[in-house]
């Protein structure tokens, strides 16, 4: 947490590359890598590894989105479409051809990416708010062909079981089976995206999204690097809907509806445009947000009424104060949580000797 | 990095606050999944008080054979991931049966529920192929399934039809553009070919508020003998004005379970929809003994009933989706003791007969194979101002439903 430069000498190239230069941070990442994988799953419930899981799977998404919206610049509300095709794909791949999951989920991501390229082509002529319809259509249209299109949708319920995922003998079936595995792949994107932002291609967004004009005069191919972001970012958003689907163990296109696009669009907002952290941030929030509020909710309620009567009002005053916060935490911090983590951070960076 | 950190975190907060406090004594908790502010807001605000009445009832009674029964409810506002969660929560909390809400989280949850042995009732939600007790062992549509409500429509018009001296010469089908309303075109299908009639199918698309096109073409140029609808949320009312509008008569308009609510007559105004039919899976209005058992409960508390008794068509199916998850708790409270699991109440569900509660839930008989208990429904029709019966209960064409879902 308290990250000190002070003393830290680099004296080889290796060492001004690392990803966390400081010693303490690569510390407190080993730890937090440890109470993840080696702490957290031994001592949590059922439950509480469900939410977790969740809230991994939401992270996947919204550092997907963050990509390509916080870092590239280009809005796009097809996300919840770009979930459902990675979903599909990894579902008819598993029950038809009969592929294990470690070839579902790459292939379901590369499909997301391909028919994310798709949508996201008409960024290279249009901009912000224009986008963001044309990708809204793209939302629609994939829904439609999902809902109608019963070769790809698997029958008139526009819903496939996959059987429970399995690596070599082993099949994932418990929570915490499902943590692991959930995990992993989250540990993956999150490095993998950490890194892709260190190289000329991550470089390439940002300034693509700093300006564009400039970006193109600098010798960047915005044709190829704007088609680049929809495709990872798309990607990410294939491997969240994969993971859902091997997690729940169905695909149901309902579930990645136009509301899904604008949660992950809330996620990366709340967390902090154009940061992998505020996408984990703002992941994490909005998956706990409406759990916390619910308990908090029901303990206060439960003083003064009956059940029955904080029935009706619990889930009215939920959604209430979850829009309450949302907005507060942006008064608050316009940038995000991660802004307002950042700044906790500085404060410690030289306490207690401000000056 | 500090993304696992704020995992913890978070999860610690989660920790914190799941350590609410155990109940004491033993009692046997019911899960109830329910949406009172999200899309079906419309219906989970008088549904679910009806299933928290009718076990309070139970409980005031003595309970299962002295043992209380707890509903342990989570608003999961029509979403997967909350239905997800919530599921988890009341696995911890002992569930013995739960009540699922809405076709994608029934979807979703189907395979949990086999995993984890608890039987799950969805009563109205889709999956009609979950009737098939062998292939779902543990979700219950209990209610008539869509299959069987298309049925049911298509028998209730072609003798109407007859008594008036007609032929079905042509149908309109006017769904809602998903999954769950597109489930019985199939049905209407094969019905079509056998009764020899012309099916013709007019969707209308999320949010289903606009559908002045459809209804302009059935009332304009397909003009069939019947229009048979199926809804959801506020589209079933402006189904009501848009066919008023064009001229169709509603007493030729028959609409699945979800368009047949006092609420849904309300929004398009009740002189408006005179004569327009719905079918219905539980009993309507308040003539029920059990509803005023309910009524005189809450007087004897020195309370006025609650105003949602008045919604009877969605407060009624609450009651009676709760009372078949009593019952079948009694049934396994009888066979296998206090003690019961989920796998107990599973057997419970498959022992339910002869159970009609005054004639508010339809002469059941849920067995192994059949889950969804007969498939019974009654046609219920707005004359003036209130939802008056037609038929009693009725179920149609079994060796359809039969070859479909042998297909399925």
């Amino acid at each position: 947490m308290i990250h000190r430069e002070c003393g830290v000498l680099k004296t080889s190239y290796a060492a001004d590359m690392a990803l966390y230069p400081v010693p303490l941070a690569r510390w407190t990442v080993g730890a937090v890598a440890v109470a993840a994988f080696g702490v957290f799953p031994w001592l949590a419930g059922d439950y509480l590894l469900s939410i977790a899981n969740l809230a991994a799977i939401a992270v996947v998404g919204a550092i997907g989105l963050n990509i390509l919206t916080g870092y590239t610049g280009q809005i796009s509300l097809g996300h919840g479409a770009f979930m459902s095709v990675g979903a599909y794909t990894a579902a008819n791949l598993a029950t038809r051809v009969g592929l294990p999951v470690w070839v579902c989920l790459p292939a379901g991501g590369a499909m997301a990416a391909l028919v994310g390229m798709i949508v996201g082509s008409p960024s290279l002529r249009i901009k912000g708010l224009y986008l963001a319809i044309a990708t809204l259509a793209g939302q629609f249209v994939i829904e439609w062909t999902i809902n109608h299109v019963t070769w790809i949708s698997g029958g008139v319920q526009a819903s496939i079981y996959v059987p429970r995922p399995a690596l070599g003998g082993l099949v994932i079936q418990s929570q915490r089976e499902m943590y692991y595995f959930i995990m992993v792949v989250t540990a993956l994107a999150v490095v993998a995206a950490l890194n892709l932002f260190r190289t000329r291609v991550g470089r390439a967004f940002i300034a693509i999204r700093d300006h564009d004009v400039a970006a193109e005069i600098i010798g960047i191919n915005i044709f190829r690097y704007k088609l680049l972001a929809f495709a990872i970012s798309s990607f990410y958003a294939g491997v969240t809907g994969v993971l859902y689907t091997y997690y729940l163990g169905i695909a149901n296109y309902e579930q990645f509806t136009i509301v899904t696009s604008i949660d992950f669009l809330a996620m990366i907002i709340i967390g902090g445009l154009g940061s992998i952290l505020g996408a984990i941030f703002g992941a994490v929030f909005l998956t706990l947000l409406p759990i916390v509020l619910r308990y908090v909710v029901e303990g206060i309620g439960g003083l003064f009424f009956t059940i029955t009567d904080v029935l009706n009002l619990i889930t009215n005053i939920q959604l209430i104060l979850f829009g309450g916060l949302i907005v507060f935490f942006l008064v608050v911090e316009p940038e995000g949580l991660n802004k307002l983590w950042r700044n906790i951070k500085d404060y410690f960076r030289v306490w207690p000797f401000a000056y | 990095m500090t993304r696992s950190l704020a995992l913890t975190l978070a999860a610690v907060l989660a920790l914190a606050a799941a350590a609410s406090p155990v109940p004491a004594g033993h009692e046997i908790v019911v899960g109830l999944q329910c949406d009172r502010v999200g899309p079906t807001n419309t219906i989970g605000p008088f549904l679910c008080p009806g299933a928290h009445d009718y076990v309070k009832l139970v409980n005031k009674k003595g309970g299962v054979d002295g043992h209380r029964i707890r509903v342990m409810e989570i608003d999961i506002k029509y979403q997967v991931p909350l239905a997800v969660e919530s599921y988890e929560k009341m696995k911890q909390e002992g569930i013995v049966s739960l009540m699922l809400y809405g076709t994608p989280q029934t979807y979703a949850l189907t395979p949990k529920l086999t995993e984890d042995r608890i039987p799950g009732t969805a009563p109205g939600f889709g999956r009609a192929d979950a009737t098939d007790g062998t292939k779902y062992p543990y979700v219950f549509p209990v209610a008539a399934s869509y299959w069987s409500q298309a049925t049911a429509a298509v028998k209730f018009l072609i003798d109407e039809s007859r008594k008036q001296g007609k032929k079905v010469g042509k149908v309109a089908f006017l769904f809602f553009d998903n999954p769950a309303g597109r489930e019985p075109i199939p049905i209407l299908e094969t019905l079509a070919k056998r009764e020899g009639f012309e099916l013709r199918t007019f969707a209308v698309p999320p949010p289903g508020i606009e559908m002045s096109a459809q209804v302009l073409d059935i009332g304009g140029r397909f003009r069939p003998d019947w229009v048979i609808t199926h809804l959801f949320g506020r589209s079933p009312s402006v189904s009501i004005k848009e066919l008023k509008r064009v001229g169709y008569p509603l007493d030729r308009v028959v609409s699945f379970v979800w368009g047949a609510a006092e609420s849904d007559v309300e929004a398009a105004g009740w002189s408006t929809a005179e004569g327009y039919l719905g079918l219905q899976f539980a009993g309507v209005g308040q003539d029920f003994p059990v509803i005023q058992e309910i009524a005189k409960m809450y007087k004897d508390e020195g309370q006025a009933p609650p105003k949602e008794i008045a919604q009877s068509v969605y407060y009624n199916r609450g009651v009676l989706w709760a009372a078949v998850h009593v019952e079948a708790i009694r049934n396994a409270v009888k066979k296998f003791g206090p003690q019961i699991k989920g796998e107990h109440v599973k057997q419970g569900f498959e022992m339910i007969k002869d159970f009609t509660l005054g004639g508010l839930v339809p002469p059941l008989e849920i067995t192994p194979n059949d889950h969804e208990g007969g498939g019974w429904v009654q046609v219920w029709q707005v004359k003036g101002g209130k939802w008056v019966r037609v038929t009693d209960w009725f179920k149609a064409y079994p060796d359809v439903l039969q070859e479909a879902l042998k297909k399925s």
